[in-house]
């Protein structure tokens, strides 16, 4: 803890805060919410993935029992789900963007499309309602492979005669090429990154409700960004100018991602609300979360990868087709293009690098950012490529890395795809996680595997990603619709408490405790004196909201900016009451003092003053000590690390144990040693769960057949080791805190070492490569394809 | 949820009649996947005849056999100590079946009664060679399993008690589906004198059944090593998204050699 730390500060380890409510059932979801008069909504979905609605009849349904109103597309004619991020084509074409509509208009696109609303007095009543809509489709071959949907044939968009959103590239095309002409050795691989189903703890669901008396509408929902939803919601589907438009994220059980974006169902709920004159509420069930939370990761790969003879990397090229599913959701072409291939360079000083992505339509849930967003994608084509390239040069893994590393004083370092990073030091992070991982005696633990008939790998990963999303100039030419700074507002009460307003949300990250810790740690006053307030647009000042790992660093950022501006005004405040000069003033541990003199004022006093301003030179000094920060970053904050996996299979039946984990991260300065660790574990175990269990699976109808947890694996308990963790940090040169962010680095870092073990592992019967999930029977089957072609 | 009459009976003869009186009415013993199908709306009986009250049908006495009465908890096998000693694979069975929660619910006449192609239990009434008493009759397993999700008991005909014979050795081996956990395969062997009997669950397209290239080659030597040169045929085996068929078929012999190797 550094010095001055009064328990609370920066670098404590403070026990969360927001647990205690959490644990013992108090915390506060939307579905705890109920409003006088509620009614209920169930949406009727659609059960194929691709169809005309010749249709609709829905008057047997109205005249249920219990039934309120029944709406379909016909009814709800609004503006569409707007997309917040516009890629332009290589070509300079704009990026097709085609409605997307909540309730379907004519058409559905995926199976669990919302076709019609059913509102009731009770839910069971909405959904037997529900049954007794009878709808006649006209049913369409669905759109499933990318590659053959990219050569046309169905269109899951007929209005814009593609199949294809975009087709995306950067970096020096040509100089690649020839680049890769005068190598010694090109490795190619071809990768799948699976795509993934998010499975928040918490199901989405929505309350929305109407004030006739105001024109006022207040929805709670389960949402990582409540004003990005305010504006989107209000400005481009519903026309509501944000100060007649409350959104309150209250308790959030998880997001990954999947919660940041605006979702058909509030928006249809809202605008219900109007019609119906009465609450609404709607919670999707876990099936429903499975067909409608959108999808993670999808892409389809093929790389290469240039060497000279001494395996020092000369180019990579890398062409990448990228799922969108049937509609643009709301972050969702930023995600394969400026999150992903900004990335390439990895952390080796790779010279040239060129990437294409083609952005494709299918008829299946929109896939969006989920724990990680294009960042694993890299890291996991980069590492598999790198280890590939190893055992093709006949290199070490470690060597192959470390000849290739960007070193420690090459900071700031330009890279060939846009990003400048900041600070790092790889290697330092590869070493402390070899003595921490334990890796010399891996060869001692291989044989003793070996001896119970085990076949034992280790893997490496050594990865970086960018976060701190962003700098709003550099996001705004790349094509975002928003600015990505972040707010904080600190209001001192007369009695020298704290209450915080962030636009940064939480949603199981700790905030409460971080944001506290920073805050005690500037105004030197205790935890339990500052409260820590999000997620509703009816009292927090404009903010981005939390997504990319930004939250510290932009977010926490802010609020350190705000408390600065605490201290000059109380400084002032000090100055004025101790009849010193303002210069004069020195702030430490909670006292202003007259430096080089016994008067001094705590805290509280001066907040006291701020708030009863007897004698105050109002010219000069205004009541009152709370101020707002906004924060927009100069660059992104480049958190990277060393993941090492070993595993151990078990031939006959293709079973994979992960025995160890290692990740050492470089996060820059940590400020709860114990959050760090929990988000690094929680982090990891997804990594691990995409690694080897989680597969989103359809068939080639483009029935959903992961659709529930019968078939679609999570990850659990007894899937994941004792990790080891451990950070080697360096410090972010931007901003004050030093911080990097830490949310993703377990998802980003951790696949491509497992991946790796396990090619280690099965290296000597052949075995060269195996897609994820890495399941039993994939290994089985990929040992016995081995054995059949040796 | 459809709508249903709720019947909750104390004794067998009454939970009969009622079931009898009901136009289409179905048994509830743990409810450990009516309730789930209920919920799902993929099933809609009129009437639901519970029967956890009928407390004649808890009961387990262990004798020359075990016999576990229809409403005995997964969970009330798994801590018997009589059963532990008597079979110890039953209550290792037992204690691998779903969670704390199923198996604190869920009971063995109606994993048997439902006979999903996954559940374990009837992979051990099969090798046990254990006799199904219902309220008319004793049906033995043999007799019993008829397909995926379908056995010998007719219409309104209620389980009363599962009987298994002692075996000289036995032993469950599951692998376990590893999203549901269910069986992808799950084999159980027993050693009866000279005979062998051996039963899979999990992996066979019709259910539950014998696979006679096992039993034959461990009835010349019960050991592992008898399984070295047996084969299964994926013929009759399911496939899906988990587990191919030839997986399926690997496994059941993998499976098979690690009971035996097991079998107390």
């Amino acid at each position: 803890m550094p010095d001055g730390v009064i328990g609370t500060g920066i670098g404590a380890v403070v026990k969360r805060v927001e647990d205690f409510r959490f644990l013992t059932g108090n915390g506060n979801y939307t579905d705890d919410i109920n409003r006088p008069g509620q009614t209920y909504a169930y949406m009727l979905r659609s059960p194929h993935a691709h169809a005309t609605i010749n249709s609709i009849d829905t008057a047997v349904a109205e005249a249920a029992p219990g039934v309120v109103a029944v709406f379909t597309g016909d009814d709800m004619q609004v503006g569409g789900l707007p997309c917040g991020w516009q890629i332009h084509s290589e070509d300079g074409s704009p990026m097709h963007e085609p409605p997307h509509p909540s309730l379907a208009q004519g058409k559905v696109r995926h199976v669990g499309d919302q076709v019609a609303v059913v509102i009731a007095e009770t839910l069971e009543q909405a959904k037997t309602a529900a049954t007794l809509i009878n709808i006649d489709y006209g049913i369409l071959p669905a759109v499933m492979d990318m590659k053959a949907a990219e050569a046309g044939g169905t269109l899951v968009h007929e209005e814009i005669e593609t199949n294809k959103c975009y087709d995306w590239g950067i970096g020096d095309k040509s100089a690649v090429d020839e680049a890769l002409a005068s190598s010694a050795h090109i490795t190619e691989i071809d990768i799948v990154n699976n795509r993934l189903i998010p499975n928040a703890m918490e199901p989405r669901a929505a309350v929305a409700e109407f004030n006739k008396a105001t024109s006022e509408y207040t929805v709670y929902t389960t949402s990582q960004n409540p004003h990005v939803i305010r504006l989107l919601m209000g400005a481009f589907v519903l026309s509501v100018p944000e100060h007649k438009l409350r959104i309150i994220a209250p308790d959030v059980g998880g997001g990954f991602g999947s919660k940041i974006f605006l979702y058909a169902e509030e928006t249809i709920i809202t605008w219900a609300s109007t019609k119906v004159g009465r609450p609404i509420k709607w919670t999707a069930e876990r099936s429903e979360s499975f067909m409608t939370d959108a999808h993670g990761r999808d892409h389809v790969t093929h790389a290469k990868l240039g060497m000279d003879e001494n395996g020092i990397f000369t180019a990579l090229k890398v062409e990448t087709y990228a799922n969108m599913g049937a509609y643009l959701s709301t972050f969702a072409t930023s995600v394969p293009t400026y999150l992903y291939a900004t990335l390439l360079a990895g952390v080796y000083k790779t010279p040239v690098i060129y990437a294409n992505v083609k952005a494709i339509f299918t008829n299946t849930v929109p896939v969006d950012a989920y724990r990680g967003a294009g960042r694993p994608e890299a890291s996991y084509l980069l590492e598999r490529i790198v280890d590939r390239a190893a055992r093709e040069m006949g290199i070490e893994q470690v060597d192959i890395r470390q000849r290739n590393m960007i070193s420690a004083d090459a900071f700031p370092y330009q890279t060939p795809v846009a990003l400048e990073y900041d600070s790092g030091d790889y290697q330092a992070t590869l070493a402390s996680a070899m003595k921490l991982a334990e890796t010399s005696g891996f060869d001692l633990r291989k044989k003793e595997s070996q001896a119970r008939g085990k076949k034992r790998g280790i893997g490496y990963s050594t990865y970086i990603e960018a976060c701190g999303i962003a700098p709003s100039a550099v996001a705004g030419a790349l094509g975002a619709r928003a600015g990505l700074y972040e707010s904080a507002e600190v209001r001192v009460h007369p009695t020298g408490s704290v209450t915080v307003f962030t636009g940064s949300h939480s949603h199981g990250q700790g905030h409460e405790t971080t944001f506290a810790q920073i805050v005690s740690e500037q105004l030197g006053i205790p935890i339990e004196n500052i409260e820590i307030n999000h997620g509703d647009t009816g009292n927090v000042q404009f903010g981005m909201g939390t997504y990319g790992s930004r939250s510290l660093a932009v977010g926490g950022e802010a609020l350190l900016r705000a408390t600065n501006k605490i201290i000059d005004k109380a400084s002032k405040i000090a100055a004025h009451c101790l009849e010193a000069a303002v210069d004069d003033i020195e702030f430490k541990e909670g006292n202003f003092t007259v430096s080089g003199t016994d008067k001094s004022m705590a805290f509280g006093e001066v907040a006291l003053t701020a708030y009863v301003p007897h004698n105050f030179p109002h010219d000069e000094l205004e009541p009152g000590l709370d101020e707002t920060a906004f924060y927009d970053p100069a660059n992104f904050t480049f958190p990277g690390g060393c993941h090492i996996c070993e595993v151990e299979i078990d031939p006959e039946t293709g079973v994979t144990e992960v025995k160890n984990f290692t990740a050492v991260d470089d996060i820059g300065r940590v400020i709860n040693p114990m959050i760090v660790e929990g988000q690094v574990h929680g982090g990891v175990a997804q990594g691990i769960g995409q690694a080897l269990l989680e597969g989103c699976s359809y068939d080639s109808d483009g029935q959903l057949l992961t659709g529930s947890y019968m078939d679609y694996t999570m990850p659990r308990a007894d899937n994941v080791p004792n990790f080891k963790v451990g950070t080697q940090s360096t410090l972010c040169t931007h901003n004050t805190l030093g911080v990097k962010g830490v949310g993703e680095v377990g998802a980003i870092g951790s696949p491509p070492a497992v991946i790796n073990a396990i090619v280690d592992a099965l290296s000597d019967m052949g075995v060269t490569d195996i897609s994820m999930p890495a399941t039993p029977s994939k290994v089985w089957q990929s040992i016995q394809s081995a054995k059949a072609s040796s | 949820m459809h709508d249903f009459n709720y019947h909750k009976t104390s004794n067998i003869e009454e939970a009969v009649k009622v079931h009898m009186g009901a136009e289409d009415g179905t048994y509830m013993a743990g409810g450990q996947t009516l309730l789930p199908t209920l919920k799902q709306r993929l099933a809609a009986p009129t009437d639901i005849i519970d029967i956890a009250g009928v407390t004649e049908l808890n009961t387990i006495t262990v004798s020359d056999d075990v016999s576990l009465g229809s409403m005995a908890t997964h969970a009330s096998v798994a801590n018997s100590s009589e059963v532990s000693s008597a079979i110890p694979a039953l209550a290792t069975l037992a204690a691998g079946i779903g969670d704390p929660q199923v198996r604190n619910r869920g009971t063995i006449g109606g994993s048997v009664a439902n006979n999903d192609p996954a559940a374990d239990y009837p992979a051990a009434c099969l090798a046990l060679n254990a006799t199904i008493t219902t309220n008319r009759r004793k049906i033995v397993a043999d007799d019993f399993f008829t397909g995926m999700f379908e056995t010998a008991l007719e219409e309104n005909e209620l389980i009363t008690s599962v009987s298994f014979p002692k075996p000289d050795k036995a032993a469950y081996m599951k692998f376990p589906n590893p999203a549901s956990r269910y069986a992808i395969v799950g084999v159980f062997v027993a050693l009866f004198g000279t005979d062998v009997r051996v039963a899979v669950t999990g992996a066979g397209d019709n259910g539950v059944f014998r696979p006679t290239e096992i039993e034959n080659s461990l009835s010349s030597s019960f050991t592992a090593s008898a399984l070295d040169d047996t084969t299964i045929s994926p013929d009759d085996l399911l496939s899906d998204i988990h587990a191919q068929s030839d997986y399926r078929a690997s496994l059941i012999i993998t499976m098979a050699k690690r009971a035996v190797a097991a079998a107390s």
